[in-house]
């Protein structure tokens, strides 16, 4: 079957099990998943980038999704005047204080020749920097999170429109990365994905910690939404209206309408980026990036700046992740650090891309759809699955509640599976690469 | 009759041949060394010899049999050492242990074998409990033959040997071969430094673009004007 | 003086005792991983739920021994199970082999190639760890609780710091004594010791020498599944066993390995222990330490800490990169 026939087929198949999902469970299941199936994808999109255009093994994914997702806490939310006024100014020394020591190292650094003093010099000076910072950033924190602890002990955001932080979410992460990349992409691609593990543990372990920025392990909820609030909509007299023309019930349709609201914001996310993308992987940028990836050393050898390239693409890539942190959080409508798992935010994502086409755009996308469609559906077939196999089992039967208990963890070993036949059987996968000169 | 023949081989790495029709024989207790401009096929046709690359034409045999289909280490089995011109031994392990792995395909009693090579290789005693990555260059390649001489091999190979090493140290590692050939072993020998290879050998075989140019003995190559001109520069 | 001891004994139970301890699972953890890379040229994701997966056995295992009432107290009975887990561990790791590895070593595949599907098996080990013992915490450890006794060596000793060494650590660092010194031995005495040496060294010339490359993987994964399954439940007796831990101390693992020189067992097991001691000593808080070292006006008001303890990660990052920056070969000069 020829690309043309092919590819629209596939993406019909995913749509029709969604529909499938829409009338055998219920509408507002099907639009759940088509919702971060989108986000899903854009992520996948941000990965495709660095893996599938420059063979960048980024296992750091869930790191930028924090990141980003952060962004939606500090554009949003409204500023804790107290903690600013607690806190801010000793704050504000500490990190006036953490440029000056970076630029003192720098300096001192370009001074010195390198060797054993040099390192040693730096390393000294990096300590009692650091020492220096805490002096004024522990009781900094301190007191912003004492400030009305239960409510707020952070120090709150900037209070402007959610769809803000789409944006500042891609340049924080964009930034972080520029950050990694300068000191990890030096490395061969398995130490790189190894250290892009840490970091991405490490960015999470802040996120959970330090109370002050987001509140940490005890969450930022609330957040602003960009889609009219289910409430407010049952209200008006013409969504009611409406409602009734549609025959749904007002609850019913004010939470479809609210979904459908999100869906289209993230569709035309994902369709802004996947249209950069598709044209900046036909340009002679892409054509760059693909040489560089299939021979570095040839690449080198005719005067490309590969290190500059893969900062640039590693950077992008990222930002596009910080975006689609961003989305989840504003439909979480929360901020939860607890919950970035790097099975689900980094190594399926990753599952995405390379079942989906590593190197096609179309592909990451259809990816991150049907895998996250796996992956949700998975627990209830799973659990049928269960039930059908225990069926002839006592109900009391302790094996028989294991197993149904145990049901969920099933779509990990699917997803393993999986992976494993893709690479062995399509390892080009659904939506191959296209070969072009 | 020769002991080891690789008879009209044609084959490369690939799609493309790199050898057209060459052929490169020894008998025991000779050295022989292809010598050839680069890229002539010199190591291919060696390697060719060994099995590492696959013939598309031609065959090898040892001592009267047909091995062109064994693979290389069924080879070392019969009795071909071959030395591989770069990573040729193991840089972490000792030279004993160096020693003991080209014994590797052994089941008998071996230390008469390492005896005999540290008779002729002194040093390596000296050295033999010392990771063989931290010698010198000519030890090193010293090791390397060493290894290769545990299987007792009727046949000795070696990929330019003296790449890399000073005229000093090129000059003991040749004597030493010429002792090995003096025992009996059939030695064939890559070498980019001809003049003094084939000072050494018995026979040579120029090659050119996989092809046999000339094959003489040694010295007559050697005098031959336009072996001299063209490819001993002078 | 006695304040001096204190100090002493303090550091001691605090950060020497759990150091060594810790740096002993890490090198057990970073030597499977150093033996997988060297012999198969990956480095395997899915080595963290491997030790899950073998753990786990051991404690269902354990648990069976419990309700009949098996017991080898004082010793926990989970060593009796450990032999058992060890085989299953084996079994998982030759099978994954079989189904999946084998394949791509046929063709020659690229490291990453390999690395993508160790992240595949890596799913599928912790799906089935998580379908058969839950994602929660499990304690199996059964016996006695301590070698030493903080309050016993109070009255023995007279100091007001007491150390206190846990049986699960003492048996931790015995057992790790045994199996690397057996291991090493292995390595550098045996046939098969030295042919994996020779063929993580220099893979085409151990061909040519005769190696089998089959045997030298098979002996690969053996070793590597039994150091995991040996690795997890000494963690697991010494702390508690959780599968989303084991995958976390990838991550100093793997810091481990490349810290000492990857595909270098010697620098497995000193990287272990620097990274050990690394986060024991840069998260530990020393305000009562200098309390006793310094006069009273001198003494220190905040902790005195480093980091917390939920940085420990960026600690094993930090070494990580800095020793990769420094000398990509690690301590111990590993592969390039």
């Amino acid at each position: 079957m020829s690309p043309m026939i092919r590819n629209p087929l596939l993406f019909a198949v995913m749509a029709a099990m969604l529909a499938a999902v829409g009338f055998g469970q219920s509408w507002q299941v099907a639009l759940t998943i088509l919702n971060l199936c989108l986000i899903s994808a854009v992520m996948a999109l941000g990965l495709n980038m660095q893996w599938g255009y420059a063979g960048l093994f980024n296992v750091g994914v869930m790191g930028f999704a924090a990141v980003g997702g952060l962004a939606t806490v500090l554009v949003t939310k409204a500023p804790v005047v107290d903690a600013w006024a607690a806190g801010g100014w000793r704050l504000g020394i500490s990190f006036v204080l953490l440029l000056a020591t970076a630029a003192v190292v720098v300096v001192v650094r370009r001074w010195l020749g390198p060797g054993p003093i040099r390192s040693l010099v730096t390393a000294a000076l990096v300590i009692a920097g650091y020492f220096l910072i805490r002096v004024f950033f522990d009781p900094a924190t301190e007191a912003i999170e004492a400030v009305n602890s239960a409510k707020t002990g952070y120090l709150g955001g900037l209070g402007l429109p959610v769809l803000l932080s789409w944006i500042v979410g891609g340049v924080l992460a964009a930034g972080v990365a520029w950050f990694i990349g300068k000191v990890a992409l030096g490395l061969r691609s398995d130490y790189f994905a190894i250290a892009t593990l840490g970091i991405s543990e490490i960015v999470i372990a802040i996120l959970k910690n330090e109370d002050w920025l987001a509140r940490g392990v005890k969450n930022v909820t609330g957040l602003k939404r960009p889609v009219p609030y289910e409430i407010n909509l049952q209200a008006d007299a013409w969504f009611a209206d409406f409602a009734a023309w549609f025959g749904a019930s007002v609850i019913e349709a004010s939470s479809i309408f609210v979904k459908l609201c999100y869906a289209a914001l993230f569709l035309a996310v994902l369709l802004i980026v996947v249209a950069l993308s598709e044209r900046a992987l036909k340009s002679p940028w892409g054509r760059m990036m693909r040489a560089i990836r299939d021979n570095e050393d040839a690449a080198e050898a005719m005067g490309k700046d590969v290190k500059r390239r893969h900062l640039q693409i590693f950077i992008i890539g990222s930002a596009v992740i910080g975006i689609a942190g961003a989305m989840l959080v504003t439909l979480d409508g929360q901020f939860t650090p607890g919950t970035y798992q790097p099975l689900r935010f980094t190594f399926l994502i990753w599952i995405m891309v390379i079942i989906g086409g590593s190197g096609n755009n179309w592909g990451s996308v259809l990816g991150g759809f049907l895998v996250w469609f796996v992956w949700i559906e998975a627990e209830p077939a799973g659990l049928w699955l269960m039930d059908v196999i225990t069926s002839g089992f006592d109900d009391a039967s302790p094996l028989r509640a294991h197993l149904l208990n145990a049901a969920p963890h099933m779509r990990l070993v699917i997803m393993g599976v999986i992976l494993l036949l893709v690479m062995r059987f399509s390892p080009r996968g659904l939506i191959p690469e296209v070969m072009r000169r | 009759m020769s002991f080891l023949i690789g008879e009209n081989m044609t084959g490369g790495y690939g799609a493309a041949d790199i050898l057209h029709g060459c052929t490169i024989a020894v008998e025991l207790g000779e050295i022989v060394v292809i010598v050839g401009p680069n890229g002539a096929g010199k190591s291919t046709a060696m390697k060719a010899v060994f099995g590492m690359i696959d013939l598309r034409e031609g065959s090898v045999r040892l001592d009267g049999d047909e091995i062109t289909k064994l693979s290389p280490q069924e080879r070392v089995r019969r009795g071909m050492g071959f030395v591989p011109q770069t990573s040729n031994i193991f840089t972490s392990m000792t030279v004993r242990e160096n020693l003991e792995m080209g014994a590797y395909l052994r089941d008998d009693d071996f230390s008469d074998t390492m005896a005999q090579i540290f008779d002729l290789f002194p040093i390596l005693k000296e050295k033999s409990r010392q990771i063989a990555g931290e010698l010198s260059g000519g030890q090193r390649q010293q090791v390397a033959v060493a290894r290769a001489l545990m299987m007792q091999p009727r046949v000795l190979m070696l990929d330019e040997p003296t790449a890399g090493v000073s005229p000093i140290v090129m000059d003991e590692l040749f004597d030493r071969i010429i002792e090995i050939r003096d025992s009996g072993i059939a030695v064939l020998l890559v070498e980019q430094n001809a003049a003094q290879a084939l000072a050494i050998a018995d026979r040579g075989y120029v090659l050119v673009n996989g092809e046999n140019r000339f094959s003489d003995s040694g010295q007559a190559l050697l005098e031959d004007a336009e072996v001299r001109r063209s490819f001993l520069g002078g | 003086m006695t304040d001096f001891l204190d100090a002493i004994v303090l550091l001691t139970n605090y950060v020497l005792v759990p150091g060594v301890a810790y740096g002993s699972q890490l090198a057990l953890g970073a030597l499977g991983v150093t033996l997988i890379y060297g012999i198969l040229r990956f480095a395997n994701f899915a080595h963290g739920d491997m030790m899950a997966f073998g753990t786990m056995v051991v404690i269902l295992i354990t648990w069976w021994f419990q309700s009949i009432g098996f017991s080898i107290a004082p010793l926990p009975v989970a060593l009796v199970a450990l032999p058992i887990g060890i085989a299953a561990a084996i079994v998982m790791s030759l099978g994954t082999d079989r189904l999946v590895y084998r394949f791509y070593r046929r063709r020659r595949s690229p490291s990453v190639i390999y690395i993508l599907t160790s992240i595949g098996v890596m799913f599928v080990m912790n799906g089935i760890v998580r379908f058969i013992i839950g994602p929660d915490d499990q304690r199996f450890s059964d016996g006695a609780r301590f070698i030493i006794k903080a309050r016993e060596f109070k009255q023995a000793t007279g100091l007001h710091e007491g150390l206190a060494i846990k049986l699960s650590q003492g048996i931790t660092v015995l057992v790790t004594l045994i199996v690397v010194v057996a291991l090493f031995r292995f390595l550098h005495k045996s046939r098969t010791g030295k042919a994996m040496r020779a063929y993580s060294d220099n893979e085409d010339l151990a061909l040519l020498s005769g190696v089998s490359p089959e045997r030298v993987v098979f002996v690969a994964w053996v070793i590597a599944a039994a150091l995991a399954a040996i690795a997890g439940t000494l963690y697991g007796l010494d702390k508690s066993f959780k599968p989303f831990t084991y995958f976390q101390l990838l991550l100093p693992i793997f810091a481990s390995a490349i810290v000492g020189g990857i595909g270098n067992p010697l620098g497995a097991v000193v990287g272990g222990f620097i990274i050990a001691f690394s986060e024991m000593t840069i998260t530990y808080a020393y305000k009562k330490f200098l309390r006793y070292l310094l006069p009273d006006s001198w003494a220190p008001d905040s902790l005195v800490q480093f980091l917390t303890t939920d940085y420990k990660f960026a600690i094993s990052f930090i070494i990580l990169v800095v020793v990769l920056l420094v000398r990509p070969t690690g301590i111990f000069r590993g592969r390039t």
